[in-house]
């Protein structure tokens, strides 16, 4: 090895610690970049293999009862490729081990097996006969129904024992959730495929279907289709087509594909200037403190190109070791963020893209970031004359200024004034140290701020929202008598009845596929509230629609909204918009009862009751409901609660840890550096300070105040740019079905300046260490 | 004036570096007594710099003692040194040693802010005369005003005694001169014992006193019958 490589590695055996600080912090770029893209590119590579596969349809549309003619005549529209017809029901089971009812979503096996949503059969046998059953496998699986288990299921009203055959997976189903529900729980919802005899029989539908799926060709203009099959369906209460983007699973997936894509499109290059900058700054001032050696080097006569080469490869090894932890890391943080996916999305296999162009364009990244950091020094530090690099540097210029007149109005001591004048001597290098620890309270506040959102939905929806211990879901809609039935039931302190309807909203050549919910005067259980949590009074007439649904259907307040109910009576109102409210979960349009029952002619209804139970009498309230065949589902909300908790949480702390490390990483980074580079640059002036007789703590401050002012700036700083990257972050994440409601606690704010205060003063007192080391004799002698 | 400030009993100082080990000092026995200028000649290595280091409490004897009046320098903590050369001690360097970031004024001001009882900076300034540059930053003084400011810092806190090493090594003989000025005249107006280390032979002609070491050990320790003035010095 050549005696310049030696040094090279020496040097950079020597400069460890700094060195590392660098490359992780490129590697905390590198790594969010490569983690985020590999996981996006895993899933949605998995998702299109798989609804390739198994044909998952294109549109989709449910209606009362049509004859199976309406298939063909459905396959013959233009752009349709294959039709598919099914019978599809809600139903309410009672699974051995689970005192409350469990609700279900049956779908009907076409004889001679299906052409569209292929069931793939996971385990057991597909059920052939009435009486037998397949179930998805994640309901299986938490419900211990191994092939041959039976449970009983309250079907069309009828209470019928079933036998499980075989658990499926369907590209219908990557994602299921209970209607109404917050989160999936695989527990209480599960999807039933029956054998087509067995579904028309419980149904009642010979010969007939209520649910057509179709497979679109390649040029087909899917909105003309849709219209063509509401045309179609029409006559027979079609509830309204709607393609993909509509399909509850797909939309599901889709939406958090969404966001994954914002998250992985944003916050990477985020990290990665940050990390740009930093390798910059600290490679360049670690090359100018090398100027000695540079200037000896050129002297014994190597030339400028060698020497440059040197550092260069001292960068770029730097980098190379930023960039391969980065790879690394971001293989790892894919793998664990696919793995706590494969929970909510269930697919066959999850088919893995470690997303290879971003790797190696994220090596090349980091290389670069780093060669152009020490490129800059290098080119300042060779250029000097051999005599003058080998002097030590002339002491810096300082300047008299407006400082000067605070020093005398507040009789700062001199370390103080030390530390003032070499902030505003180099405001370069502080605006470095400031960008860095801004960088990283914003990244924290950004990370936190999604705890507060989420406290926040489910303040408002459980808290305050909905007070009720279970919803009930009435298989039709009855007179508001039924209410006063349900008071009747075990353990029940009180009743609410509710009225809600899927319709389609129509404002000019928009519309949106919706639902109305009345509300009575007056309620106390389930109420409507924005997202500041505070109620929401309904005017006495018109229409409150949330943001996002108003913005979809391009509604102001005043205009005539067409609704189209998708459920009987069928019938089709105009009403106007009274009212728009910032609600980010709301997809539903309100208003009052009176209000819509009066435009209906009809006398008041209710399809849905909220009751207040009695926490003890539980077991008797979830056995009566289980038999009760007029109810066709239920959400239990203590339940749902629960598991809105613990899935979303879980699930943001995988992320939220990372992000906390990667903020972290970052501060501590730039201030260990910064630090480091001070004490080498001012290793003297510190030792004199400790010759004239201050103490080391003394002397510790000129280092420790200078960066702790800094960050202590920094961090108001970081306050407001973390307020813009979450408000960024929510807007770019608002998907179609969700919207995070923005709102930052203090605690939030308090916690991430907390964090980087902590990380930075134990960075800079790591390095305050080293001064204790500083021999003052030689210190004092050795001038370089 | 024969009360001593400093005495030293046989001190070595072994330094080690990997497998080398240097003996700066071989056994010093010395002692200094108030309001005494004292010139410690010698050449490059011959361990007077080592001497002063541990005079001043910047460095510990390997063996050996050294009492600063009735307090053992060698038996206390690092906390104590520091509390020794905060209190009693004035440090003049070849390399002046200044804060470039405060001026002139600021720089003796960092000393006068923690000492017990200092003089005021501009005093401490005039006395070295530099009462109309105390404004300047280091950057924007010569040589010799920047080692007169370190002066003038030294002895801000009226220090006991005032350790110089190679105070006009980095500056030409006019230069020097006026430094060396500056050294007498705090000498004989405050009193301050003063120990001035230097290679150079010509000054030892300034001084009461002169302590030649050759090979880490006393050589020659003889008093001046005469004085020179600084300005009367040439070389």
């Amino acid at each position: 090895m050549r005696a310049l490589n030696r040094k090279l590695m020496r040097d950079l055996r020597r400069l460890w610690a700094q060195a590392f600080a660098i490359a992780a912090v490129l590697a905390c770029g590198i790594m969010m970049l490569v983690g985020m893209q590999m996981t996006q590119a895993t899933l949605s590579g998995t998702q299109a293999a798989y609804y390739d596969r198994y044909r998952f349809a294109d549109v989709f549309a449910a209606m009362t009862r049509a004859p199976r003619s309406v298939v063909a005549e459905a396959a013959r529209i233009e752009g349709v490729a294959l039709a598919e017809g099914r019978i599809g029901f809600q139903a309410v089971l009672d699974i051995e081990g689970l005192t409350q009812p469990a609700t279900g979503r049956v779908v009907s096996l076409p004889e001679g097996g299906a052409q569209l949503n292929l069931p793939l059969l996971r385990r057991g046998r597909m059920p052939e006969r009435t009486g037998e059953v397949a179930v998805n496998e994640p309901f299986g699986e938490a419900n211990g129904l191994l092939p041959g288990s039976r449970f009983r299921a309250l079907l069309n009203g009828r209470l019928q024992e079933l036998t499980v055959t075989g658990w499926v997976l369907s590209p219908e189903f990557v994602y299921t959730i209970a209607p109404g529900a917050m989160m999936p729980d695989d527990r209480r919802y599960g999807v039933l495929w029956l054998p087509e005899p067995a579904a028309e029989a419980a149904m009642d539908m010979g010969g007939a279907i209520n649910e057509i799926a179709l497979r679109l060709t390649r040029e087909a203009d899917e909105r003309a289709v849709i219209e063509a099959l509401d045309d179609l369906l029409d006559p027979y209460g079609g509830t309204g087509a709607y393609g993909r983007d509509r399909q509850q699973s797909h939309a599901f997936l889709d939406g958090e594909m969404q966001q994954l894509g914002v998250l992985a499109r944003f916050l990477p290059p985020v990290f990665l200037l940050v990390a740009m900058f930093l390798v910059n700054m600290v490679l360049g001032r670690l090359i100018k403190l090398e100027r000695t050696q540079i200037g000896l080097l050129k002297a014994i006569g190597y030339s400028t190109q060698t020497i440059a080469a040197h550092y260069l490869k001292l960068a770029m090894l730097i980098g190379l070791i930023g960039a391969g932890l980065g790879v690394a890391l971001g293989q790892w943080m894919g793998s664990g963020m696919i793995a706590s996916y494969r929970d909510y999305f269930r697919f066959p296999v999850y088919l893995r893209d470690p997303a290879t162009g971003v790797m190696v364009l994220a090596a090349a990244l980091g290389m670069a970031t780093a060669l152009i950091g020490g490129a800059g020094a290098v080119r300042a530090s060779v250029l000097l004359p051999p005599a003058e690099a080998m002097s030590p540097p002339a002491p810096p210029a300082f300047s008299r200024g407006w400082l000067d007149w605070a020093v005398g109005a507040f009789h700062l001591r001199q370390t103080t004034m030390m530390i003032l004048r070499s902030i505003l001597r180099w405001p370069g290098r502080a605006a470095i140290t400031l960008f860095g620890v801004t960088a990283s309270v914003a990244l924290l506040v950004a990370s936190y701020f999604m705890f507060d959102a989420v406290d926040l939905m489910a303040d408002t929806l459980f808290t305050r929202g909905n007070r009720q211990t279970v919803t009930l879901v009435l298989a039709s809609s009855q007179p508001e008598s039924a209410v006063q039935d349900a008071l009747s039931l075990p353990g029940v302190r009180q009743a609410e009845g509710a009225y809600s309807l899927p319709v389609r909203l129509v404002l000019g050549h928009r519309s949106r596929l919706s639902a109305v919910t009345a509300h009575v005067e007056g309620e106390t259980l389930s109420r409507l509230l924005d997202d500041n949590g505070d109620a929401v009074a309904l005017p006495s007439e018109g229409l409150v629609l949330p943001e996002r649904l108003a913005e979809a259907l391009g509604a102001r307040i005043g205009d005539l909204l067409r609704i189209e109910m998708l459920a009987p009576p069928r019938e089709v109102l105009e009403l106007p918009v009274a009212a728009v409210i910032a609600q980010g979960m709301g997809q539903e349009a309100h208003l009052r009862a009176e209000a819509l029952f009066a435009a209906m002619r009809i006398v008041p209804q209710v399809n849905r009751i909220h009751l207040l139970a009695d926490p003890a009498r539980r077991a008797d309230l979830d056995a009566a409901i289980k038999e009760t065949p007029a109810i066709a589902g239920l959400t239990d909300w203590s339940e749902t609660r629960a598991q809105f908790d613990a899935t979303l949480r879980e699930n943001m702390s995988v992320m939220l840890t990372i992000q906390t490390l990667v903020g972290l990483m970052t501060a501590l980074g730039v201030v260990y550096n910064a630090a480091r580079i001070q004490v080498s640059e001012r290793s003297h002036e510190l030792a004199s300070l400790r010759v004239l007789g201050f103490s080391r703590w003394e002397v510790g401050y000129v280092l420790v105040g200078e960066i702790m002012l800094l960050t202590l700036i920094a961090i108001p700083m970081g306050w407001l740019a973390g307020y813009g990257l979450a408000a960024g972050l929510v807007q770019a994440m608002a998907t179609d079905l969700v919207a995070i409601p923005f709102t930052i606690t203090r605690r939030t704010y308090a916690l991430a300046a907390l964090a980087v205060f902590a990380a930075s003063l134990g960075a800079v007192l790591l390095v305050r260490r080293r001064l204790d080391r500083v021999e003052l004799a030689t210190a004092l002698k050795a001038r370089e | 004036m024969d009360r001593p400030v400093f005495r030293t009993e046989g001190i070595t100082r072994l330094y080690r570096t990997g497998a080398v080990e240097v003996q700066a000092l071989r056994g010093v026995d010395l002692s200094l007594t108030e309001g005494e200028l004292v010139v410690l000649l010698g050449a490059s290595g011959s361990g007077k710099s080592t001497l002063l280091n541990i005079l001043g409490g910047l460095d510990q004897p390997t063996a050996g003692r050294v009492f600063f009046r009735d307090t053992e320098l060698t038996r206390v903590s690092d906390r104590a040194l520091t509390a020794f050369r905060r209190d009693h001690v004035g440090f003049v360097f070849q390399f002046y040693n200044l804060v470039p970031s405060l001026t002139a004024r600021e720089n003796v001001a960092l000393v006068t802010e923690i000492a017990r009882h200092p003089m005021r900076p501009e005093e401490a300034l005039e006395r070295v005369g530099l009462s109309a540059r105390m404004d300047h930053f280091p950057a924007e003084l010569s040589g010799g005003e920047q080692q007169r400011v370190a002066i003038a810092r030294a002895i801000a806190k009226r220090p006991d005694v005032l350790l110089c090493d190679e105070p006009t090594g980095a500056l030409d003989s006019a230069t020097g001169v006026q430094v060396l000025e500056a050294l007498t005249a705090v000498n004989a107006d405050l009193g301050t014992a003063t120990v001035m280390v230097t290679h150079n032979a010509a000054i030892r002609q300034i001084a009461h006193r002169v302590v030649r070491m050759g090979d880490g050990q006393i050589k020659a320790d003889e008093r001046n019958a005469t004085r020179l003035a600084p300005h009367e010095v040439t070389w």
